[in-house]
């Protein structure tokens, strides 16, 4: 409790940001990927509210590309919680033509999301999506304020961002748009891990060190899975790994590993000298990707 | 280990993006990845050495125009402090970001180019720094190596920068001056082996001996209460807590409180954080805390102790710093936030524009225009519960929101 510690420091602040949310808007959602960084938002949305339950549900994007443990954890942990969970598919959005599938070695689900993101939203008239970006993770997302306001479509003008003063939060939009919520803004991906440990909060097992089949390309660990497209001549093995995030298998790089816990996870991150995102092989499509895909309404 | 938010100022081409990409070349922060691009980049373009300022110009508009248009967060840490810097664009059509990246910061760095000396952005950065009251103010006079190392021109630009602090009336302000060259790493995080007459500490020394905890003074505690949590359930049926950041000082069980604008009386019985009680609640600290008695609080109202009653005011004066491309005018009307408690505001006179080149003040004009800075008098429909900005850092400032475009138009000051 006292504000020497620094995770306390961020802890507070993304409290403080998680009540801003229900007491600003009529219907905000949690963004819940099964991932560190939305497990992480889950237990400080419990810590804001108690011992009132958290006042908004969680919703999955599910690209139906998933590793199958993040889909388990996902759905033990809203039951354990009895928390509310929306999961709208990707696959859907494809079956009603509204997105392609892309085809080839480096085709994936990722971008596909946005549009069935932007539907969900329009549907449940969501006022306000609690998302886990971090600041630290991208070049593009080092600029992205607290409080992200998008238009009509779903659009982020980068150009055109409301300035947040103090611990001031403006909330205030036209029917229609909506909001985009950082709370965890200003945490690192070390941050993430030693709160996850302090918190003894449980994560799917892929972040833990595991044998894998997996192939290289590109200098990376890709997952052989039926998700991802593999040429003949890309031979699989297996190797000790685990995953350092949890997208799509089709956009996600394992590292070697033999992290087994999470204090082993930690010391490993603490030595590391490539970063989270340098294992995303969706950041890798050029210097912009993410700027972009944030343009058309990406998380 | 502390935090520590800097933030940076500087002009176009002063180098401020080379500081940090230095800081974090030399601490080794940046990750091979990311020091990858940055030689993969700088080859691309023909440098002969690397730049760092690849590291933090993240927009596309940035990278192609080679400046940097809005803030950006960069993290490294040391083994004492985890430092989080606002890089702060310097230019005159941005006074806005840098009092943005400036409000959540403890330190400011303001970089002067050897070669210019002290020029007109220099006053508005230091300005800013002291409009904001940031205690810690380190001037780093970069591109000591074009100047050939020269100490005679740096203690010029002592000295001319000195007449500027000179006029401050910020008598508790630390104002330590640096002669750095980011692009050559000298007094940045290494000594300089070429301004052996420099005795002082390099940048990140300086930066790792700040006191943090000096930073804030303890004083009188706001609470703003945020959020009212009444869980409904069987085993909190009665439950009320009030949620919200304390400030300004600390909150105890048994303090004898008054609850604004009711100015109800009551004691805090409890204070939770999640599902542990507590008997202090630091400040800074996102609490719920529960009253003796049964009082009617809701969501903008203030929980102060008896004896540290805030001004309750209708009317004030602010120094204003306008941010929306409308202009603000004389006699409009705007959504005031102050914290988190919204009334409506109504803009009197606007008294002593300050001249953008710090001169003096303009008397007589009635409306403001983005990144001008000038006292404003207001008239609000309800009350907020006030102190000075000098004295109260968050519970001295507010924000004004144009209620047509919902944007942030404005940050103020009170007097």
């Amino acid at each position: 409790m006292t504000d020497k510690l620094y995770i306390n420091q961020l802890e507070n602040e993304a409290i403080y940001i998680m009540r801003e949310v229900a007491a600003q808007f009529k219907k905000p959602v949690l963004l819940f990927s099964g991932g560190k960084d939305s497990i992480t938002l889950v237990r400080l949305a419990q810590k804001a509210f108690y011992p009132a339950k958290i006042p908004f549900p969680l919703m999955h994007i599910d690209t139906g590309h998933n590793f199958p443990e993040t889909i388990e954890f996902r759905d033990r942990l809203v039951e354990e919680l009895g928390l509310e969970l929306i999961v709208r598919n990707v696959q859907d959005s494809i079956d009603q033509g509204k997105v392609k599938e892309e085809s080839g070695r480096y085709s994936s689900r990722n971008m596909l999301q946005t549009t069935t993101l932007l539907d969900a939203i329009e549907e449940f008239k969501f006022d306000a999506c609690i998302g886990g970006a971090r600041r630290d993770e991208e070049k593009a997302r080092a600029k992205e304020r607290i409080f992200s306001v998008r238009d009509d479509f779903g659009q982020w003008d980068e150009k055109n961002q409301r300035p947040e003063l103090f611990d001031m939060l403006n909330g205030q939009i036209d029917f229609g748009q909506n909001v985009r919520v950082f709370p965890i803004s200003n945490w690192t991906e070390l941050d993430v891990w030693t709160y996850i440990e302090r918190e003894d909060l449980e994560i799917p097992s892929i972040y833990f060190a595991h044998k894998r089949n997996v192939f290289l390309r590109d200098g990376l660990i890709w997952s052989a899975s039926e998700h991802v497209y593999k040429d003949e001549d890309e031979e699989v093995e297996e190797r000790m790994v685990r995953f350092r995030t949890v997208g799509d298998m089709s956009c996600t790089a394992a590292v070697d590993s033999y992290a087994t816990t999470i204090s082993k996870v930690v010391s490993e991150i603490r030595d590391s000298s490539i970063s989270e995102r340098g294992a995303r092989i969706d950041d890798k499509r050029s210097e912009a990707a993410m700027e972009e895909r944030k343009q058309q309404g990406y998380f | 280990m502390e935090v520590l938010k800097i933030a940076t100022a500087g002009s176009v081409d002063d180098g401020k993006s080379t500081l940090i990409g230095r800081l974090l070349y030399d601490t080794k922060s940046l990750t091979d990845d990311k020091l990858e691009a940055i030689e993969r980049s700088s080859k691309q373009k023909g440098y002969d050495y690397l730049d760092f300022s690849l590291a933090t110009d993240g927009l596309v508009a940035e990278r192609e125009q080679g400046i940097t248009i809005d803030v950006a967060h960069i993290y490294f840490s040391t083994a004492t402090k985890s430092y989080i810097i606002a890089d702060t664009p310097g230019h005159v059509e941005y006074t806005r970001n840098m009092v943005t990246g400036a409000s959540t910061s403890q330190v400011g760095i303001v970089l002067i180019d050897a070669r210019h000396g002290v020029i007109e952005q220099t006053y508005r950065h230091f300005f800013i720094n002291n409009l904001l009251r940031i205690k810690n103010v380190i001037v780093a006079v970069n591109k000591m190596d074009l100047v050939d190392f020269s100490e005679e021109r740096y203690n010029e630009i002592k000295a001319d920068f000195q007449k500027v602090v000179d006029k401050s009336d910020y008598e508790d302000q630390n104002i330590t001056f640096i002669p750095v060259s980011a692009l050559k790493g000298d007094n940045v995080v290494e000594k300089s082996t070429k301004m052996s007459w420099f005795t002082g500490k390099t940048l990140l020394q300086h930066l790792e001996e700040i006191d943090t905890q000096d930073i804030y003074n303890l004083g009188k505690v706001r609470f703003p209460v945020q959020y009212v949590i009444r869980p409904k359930t069987e085993e909190y049926h009665d439950f009320r807590g009030y949620a919200g950041k304390v400030y300004g000082g600390e909150l105890n069980v048994g303090d004898e409180v008054v609850i604004l604008p009711s100015k109800t009386k009551s004691k805090i019985k409890e204070i939770f954080f999640y599902d542990k009680k507590y008997q202090t609640a630091a400040r800074r600290s996102s609490v719920t805390v529960t009253l003796e008695n049964d009082v009617n609080v809701s969501r903008g109202d203030m929980i102060v102790k008896e004896n540290e009653l805030p001004k309750i005011e209708k009317k004030f004066t602010a120094t204003v710093t306008w941010m929306d491309n409308e202009n603000l005018r004389a006699g409009s009307k705007y959504v005031l936030q102050h914290g988190v408690h919204k009334v409506l505001a109504k803009v009197g006179a606007i008294h002593n524009k300050i001249n953008p080149d710090y001169s003096g003040v303009e008397t007589g004009v009635d409306s403001l225009k983005m990144n001008d800075i000038a006292a404003v008098s207001f008239q609000l429909n309800k009350p907020i519960f006030l102190d000075a900005f000098k004295e109260h850092r968050t519970n001295g400032s507010f924000i004004l929101i144009d209620p047509q475009t919902n944007n942030t138009a404005g940050v103020g000051f009170i007097e």
